[in-house]
């Protein structure tokens, strides 16, 4: 016999108790995007006023001069972080893939951990690490003490990302490519990488939008610097820095112009995380 | 067990008896897998196949596989499938051609030769399972070890690749796995009965010709098993 209580009313109070969990999991859920939001829209409001083509061309202005721009902290950001990612993108990837297809025992699982407790050291110490490595030797700042930095930051991201990517092709077409009578180096290089690579890429632009924004280890590394420098053995100006030093000045228009570069800043890093989503969706006929 | 040369053999038990585990050895396929090790001995053309003298790779070009689930890779193109497994020394003037070859060995030429250049994996399941098969043949194998091919296929597709294995069977070697006995009386030529003991481990129980198996079988348990009474 079917008890007719179960068709009708409340269910003894379980649809009151469900409504009542979907309402606080999606309350949470748009406080954190408004928190989100919130801040987008802020550095968005305020730092509109401040970026005009000039203050993406010139250079900063002399204190007590109003105007100027960030051009050459921008172009820094660039060349560090260009850098960093030619150093940490061939490391990181093969790590990945080594870990995902050959490593095993004692020496994948410390490659593994290491990776781990690298990727919780604070970015600070990461920095004085790069101090300690190639500026105090060579008694001054550079832009690619700062690469570095940012390079170590990078590898324990790109790592696990790329290990992931690749563990994640299925052990069907690695086992297809191999029974081809295909040679480990070319079933890997041919098959396995080549599926794994939207992945791979998703994670390397996720890793640049990471330290893009990282100002601690730049504090000691590329320094800073109120010149064009495109020279990377050389002091080197960089947005995150101009914004801090900026920010904490006592004049107007340079708390202008830090919104300005926090705008540009989070817009980049923005754009690098949508980019990195369509990477990521782009091949549909992934089985 | 010899395996026949130019003749379908039917590897066929319930799940678990080690059918699959027995192929995957015929062309060391499961060494890959962490901790796998084999006992006994593995033959082709009167050679050891686990001698230290022949390599996993040599062997598993004379020994192709078709797998349960097809397995196209995902970043190629149906052409770029079937070449895959060819040497890099093979000229590009003649890949076209064995493109053409495999795929016509494999039924699937009339169907894809207008769209070579897209994706292996936009094809329908029984395609993608053929094209398998093509990729298998380009490299051209002695024998084509089949792990129940058909398993994820529609009765149609099933058809055709049922068809294929009877006219590859004039050339290759094959040597299939299947737990659909129906399948095994249509496409086998000899059979192969496994039946997993007491143990957990796998036992050969009988092997025959498919026709006497399935009339007269010598020990009960395939009996059993053929009529239906268990698996």
């Amino acid at each position: 016999m079917i008890n007719k209580d179960v068709w009708d009313k409340n269910r003894g109070g379980r649809k009151t108790r469900s409504a009542i969990g979907v309402f606080l999991t999606g309350l949470c859920a748009s406080l954190a995007a408004l928190a989100l939001l919130a801040v987008l829209g802020y550095v968005i409001y305020q730092g509109a006023r401040a970026v005009n083509p000039a203050f993406l061309t010139q250079l900063p202005k002399p204190v007590g001069e109003t105007g100027g721009g960030v051009a050459n902290g921008i172009v820094g950001s660039l060349i560090t972080v260009a850098l960093a990612t030619l150093i940490a993108t061939p490391l990181g990837v093969l790590t990945g893939i080594f870990l995902a297809l050959f490593g095993r025992g004692m020496v994948a699982e410390s490659v593994r951990f290491l990776s781990d407790v690298l990727s919780g050291i604070p970015s600070i110490a990461i920095g004085l690490f790069a101090y300690t490595l190639l500026v105090a030797p060579f008694k001054h700042f550079s832009g690619v003490s700062a690469s570095v930095a940012f390079a170590v930051l990078m590898l324990p991201l790109i790592i696990r990302t790329s290990e992931e990517a690749v563990r994640s092709v299925p052990q069907t077409i690695r086992e297809g490519a191999l029974a081809l009578g295909m040679s480990v180096y070319r079933s890997t290089m041919q098959v396995i990488v080549p599926a794994a690579r939207p992945a791979i890429i998703t994670g390397l632009l996720l890793s640049i939008a990471r330290v893009a924004g990282e100002t601690a280890p730049l504090l000691f590394t590329a320094f800073g610097s109120p010149f064009w420098t495109v020279n990377p053995t050389q002091p080197m100006a960089q947005l995150p820095l101009q914004i801090f030093n900026y920010a904490i000045s006592p004049y107007e228009d340079w708390h202008r112009q830090a919104w300005g570069g926090a705008m540009i800043l989070i817009l980049a890093v923005l754009v690098l995380n949508i980019t990195a989503r369509f990477v990521f969706a782009a091949p549909k006929n992934r089985q | 067990m010899d395996f026949a040369p130019h003749a379908v053999t039917a590897l066929m038990g319930p799940s678990g008896c080690g059918k699959t585990t027995l192929l995957r050895c015929l062309n060391r396929i499961h060494e890959i897998l962490p901790k796998a090790r084999v006992e006994g001995k593995v033959s082709l053309d009167g050679e050891d196949v686990y001698d230290s003298g022949i390599s996993a790779i040599e062997l598993r070009r004379r020994v192709g596989m078709v797998f349960q689930r097809a397995n196209p890779f995902p970043t190629m193109s149906i052409a770029g499938n079937v070449t895959a497994g060819l040497l890099s020394d093979v000229p590009n003037s003649a890949r076209a051609q064995i493109v053409e070859k495999a795929l016509r060995g494999a039924a699937l030429w009339d169907e894809v030769k207008d769209k070579l250049n897209q994706p292996g994996t936009s094809l329908s399941g029984g395609q993608q399972q053929r094209l398998c098969i093509a990729r298998a043949l380009a490299v051209e194998p002695e024998v084509l070890l089949m792990d129940e091919p058909t398993s994820s296929l529609d009765p149609i597709s099933t058809a055709s690749v049922e068809d294929l294995m009877e006219s590859l069977a004039k050339e290759y070697t094959i040597v299939v796995v299947t737990h659909n006995m129906q399948q095994a009386a249509r496409v086998s030529n000899y059979s192969a009965f496994m039946l997993s003991g007491e143990d957990g481990i796998g036992h050969l129980i009988e092997m025959s010709e498919t026709r006497q198996m399935f009339t007269k079988p010598t020990d009960p348990r395939t009996e059993d098993y053929i009529t239906g009474r268990f698996g």
